[in-house]
């Protein structure tokens, strides 16, 4: 086991090694840099461009440089001291700005996950035991609905509806007392309160997905001539269908572990732009715009992390739940 | 290659066939799919659905009263017009719309528009236009002014109109040739791409194989909208919208081809070493010509399918990102971008018809989503 996660590892170094290249390019591509940003807003508000200024500037972010060398010196600051270059937008080094928000995307992304377990199993094992009714039709239509409606289009209908009929508005992830404090019990508590409406509007889209993945697997479970011969021997359904068939399909619902938490933190982004909240999408999205490059690049190669260890758990968990899977 | 699984049917026995297993014996490929597609009518009626939005896409500017840049002056923000047949003076055949009477809330300083219902205004049908703005050239050669609908004095909104007057029934109708479209270009695009890379690396193997599976898992360990979000930041604010919309194209199959190439590798990979393409090969057929004529059609039908599928995750993309403000903007009009002006809980609870672009993004979605399920079923015919 120890060698397979070893093994595993060492096999996404060289993954992660593009993942960064691509980050960088792709921080690199908009035309100009933050200096040809900073020079626009200082004309525009009608203030003096001391090129002097812009042209030291330049020099100590080594903004003069040739591109691999820039590169180089970022992996250098990440690996060696955790420190992911200086956004210029904020003035701040960009690893005080992104844990907090990352740790909140990930909440965010995990618990829509769960809620789309929690969501999924009854109906999913539901539509598999009572296939082609009415209600398996409903309710693979109500997934499918849930697959088609944009993310942020859930969240603003679901802002809609609560200030309209219930006269409270949603958005944030903390009551206003909370926003700037640390961390404490009562601050989790409030986050919690919060929380829900990002779970649900984010899960929502994964929902039909899964429902699929195990009612497939657990109609061909069924079809199995175990269960045929427990079932001609007068077993009760309910322990019919829990006893096995559902164990061995829910299986596969672990490996879709990998697939699902990009999609969650993927929506994710979107939602948090339109409920403001304090999580990595409406960051990354400012300093995008800002052309704030390092603050930018630093968050799509975290996300793209963090949805590789995603699947490495998920890898991780199916060898660990299911014998059959061979080290390999 | 599938088609070797018919048992072909002994000459002896083929007068004892029936017509119905007769017909079955010798439909062709697509046939059978046909056969076997027409039986999900979920995907039918979906198809349907599709074909239905395109055609009013493709008559968008018929069909509309209005142009897209059309501006009722001083109407903002009205609400959606009910067509009525019935009214308290009785029936009337044809229909018509009441006229709408301003005030304005002195405490909210709103304007508040209510219905005149002692006067109605008729909807007369292909009425010229009033303004320059509704001019239009109907699949860019055809100039007309003439619309499917209209009224003789005021204006008709069955939609409402948005905050500077301009009528969202309309605008929707000119969304859809854009969002309905960029779509199919982009998956036309990762169609291209998925099937000269997944072909190169299942045919040929070896390090070109392993080189372009890598690249497919880098790229697809970013989470997409993320992804897609950092590159359109790279289209320069400057450029005309044409160049945008290529370049937003360009960015949705920069993913989209990923999943497809995958797809199209294994299949070539099972295909290659099938009796039908050695035989082909020992024959003395060119590369080319075995891939074009024996390989790509063996497959087709799967990759259809797929393709359905990832219409709805590129539209959604656009749709997302016009959203956030770097997609698609403004002076083009797409339902992403439509959405744009309802962004905060204000102008919804104000203004809540502007949401219909997006329930107009639902349907498409949603439709494409069940066809695309009908023909991947539709696409192994030889299955149970």
């Amino acid at each position: 086991m120890l060698r397979y996660i070893v093994k595993r590892i060492v096999q996404m170094i060289p993954i992660l090694f593009m993942i960064s290249i691509i980050s960088f390019i792709i921080i690199q591509l908009p035309p100009g840099s933050y200096l040809n940003t900073l020079i626009a807003q200082m004309r525009a508000t009608g203030d003096e461009v001391d090129m002097e200024m812009i042209e030291a500037l330049r020099i100590r972010y080594s903004l003069d440089k040739p591109m691999h060398i820039q590169y180089f010196n970022w992996m250098k600051g990440i690996i060696t001291r955790g420190d992911f270059g200086f956004s210029f937008e904020w003035n701040r080094p960009v690893s005080h700005l992104i844990w907090e928000r990352l740790g909140l995307s990930v909440a965010v992304s995990v618990s829509a996950m769960l809620f789309s377990w929690i969501i999924a199993f009854p109906i999913a094992i539901y539509s598999a035991v009572r296939k082609h009714t009415l209600g398996d039709y409903f309710f693979t239509f109500v997934g499918f609905l849930g697959l088609s409606t944009p993310n942020f289009m859930l969240a603003l209908i679901l802002m809609f509806i609560s200030s309209k009929y219930f006269g409270f508005t949603v958005g944030g992830l903390f009551s206003p007392e909370y926003m700037m404090a640390p961390w404490s019990w009562a601050r989790f508590v409030d986050m919690l309160t919060h929380i829900w409406i990002p779970m649900i509007v984010v899960g929502t889209a994964g929902t039909a997905g899964l429902i699929r993945v195990l009612r497939n697997n657990l109609l061909d479970e069924l079809g199995k001539p175990y269960v045929v011969a427990a079932r001609s021997k007068g077993i009760s359904t309910v322990r019919l269908v829990f006893k096995y068939p559902v164990r061995l399909a829910l299986i596969p619902f672990i490996s879709t572990v990998g697939w699902q938490l990009p999609n969650m933190v993927s929506g994710e982004a979107v939602t948090a732009t339109v409920l403001s909240l304090p999580t990595a999408g409406p960051l990354m999205l400012a300093a995008l715009r800002s052309q704030d490059m390092y603050l930018a690049g630093s968050f799509l190669l975290l996300l793209a992390l963090l949805t590789m260890i995603g699947t490495l758990i998920s890898d991780l968990l199916l060898v660990l739940v299911d014998p059959r899977i061979r080290y390999e | 290659m599938a088609r070797k699984k018919i048992p072909a049917p002994a000459a002896d026995t083929a007068e004892a066939l029936s017509t119905t297993e007769e017909k079955i014996f010798y439909a062709s490929q697509w046939r059978l799919m046909w056969w076997k597609f027409r039986k999900h009518k979920v995907a039918v009626i979906a198809g349907f659905v599709i074909a239905l939005m395109y055609l009013g896409a493709i008559f968008a500017p018929f069909i509309a009263p209005y142009g897209p840049t059309h501006r009722d002056r001083g109407n903002i923000y009205v609400p959606p017009q009910k067509i009525r047949f019935w009214d308290e003076n009785g029936f009337s055949l044809r229909p018509f719309i009441h006229p709408l009477k301003v005030t304005t809330d002195w405490e909210t300083f709103q304007k508040v528009y209510t219905e005149d219902t002692s006067r109605r205004i008729y909807i007369r049908f292909f009425v010229r236009g009033k303004s320059n703005d509704d001019q239009y050239k109907l699949f860019g050669l055809f100039k007309s002014n003439i619309h499917l609908f209209g009224v003789d004095e005021g204006y008709i909104h069955l939609f409402g109109t948005d905050d500077l007057g301009r009528d969202v029934f309309s605008r929707v109708m000119y969304g859809g040739q854009i969002s309905m479209s960029i779509g199919l270009a982009g998956v036309f695009l990762s169609l291209i791409l998925g099937l000269i890379l997944g072909g190169i690396s299942g045919y040929y193997g070896g390090v070109v194989d392993n080189i372009i599976q890598r690249l497919i898992e880098v790229i697809r360990s970013f989470p997409q909208i993320p992804l897609w979000m950092a590159l359109s930041a790279a289209i320069p604010p400057d450029i005309s919208p044409k160049l945008v919309y290529f370049g937003i194209t360009i960015i949705l199959s920069f993913i989209g081809w990923t999943a497809l190439g995958r797809q199209i590798r294994s299949k070539v990979l099972a295909l290659k070493n099938e009796d039908f393409i050695v035989a082909a090969r020992l024959a003395g057929t060119s590369e080319p010509k075995i891939i074009l004529t024996h390989l790509i059609p063996s497959f087709m039908s799967h990759v259809i399918a797929s393709l359905t599928l990832s219409i709805p995750s590129m539209i959604l993309a656009e749709t997302s990102l016009s959203f956030l403000g770097i997609g698609l903007r403004a002076p083009v009009v797409s339902w992403g971008v439509m959405l744009q002006q309802a962004q905060n809980v204000h102008t919804i609870s104000m203004a809540p018809w502007l949401l219909i672009p997006g329930v107009f993004v639902i349907i498409y979605v949603l439709a494409f989503n069940f066809l695309g399920d009908g023909l991947r079923d539709a696409a192994d015919p030889y299955g149970n």
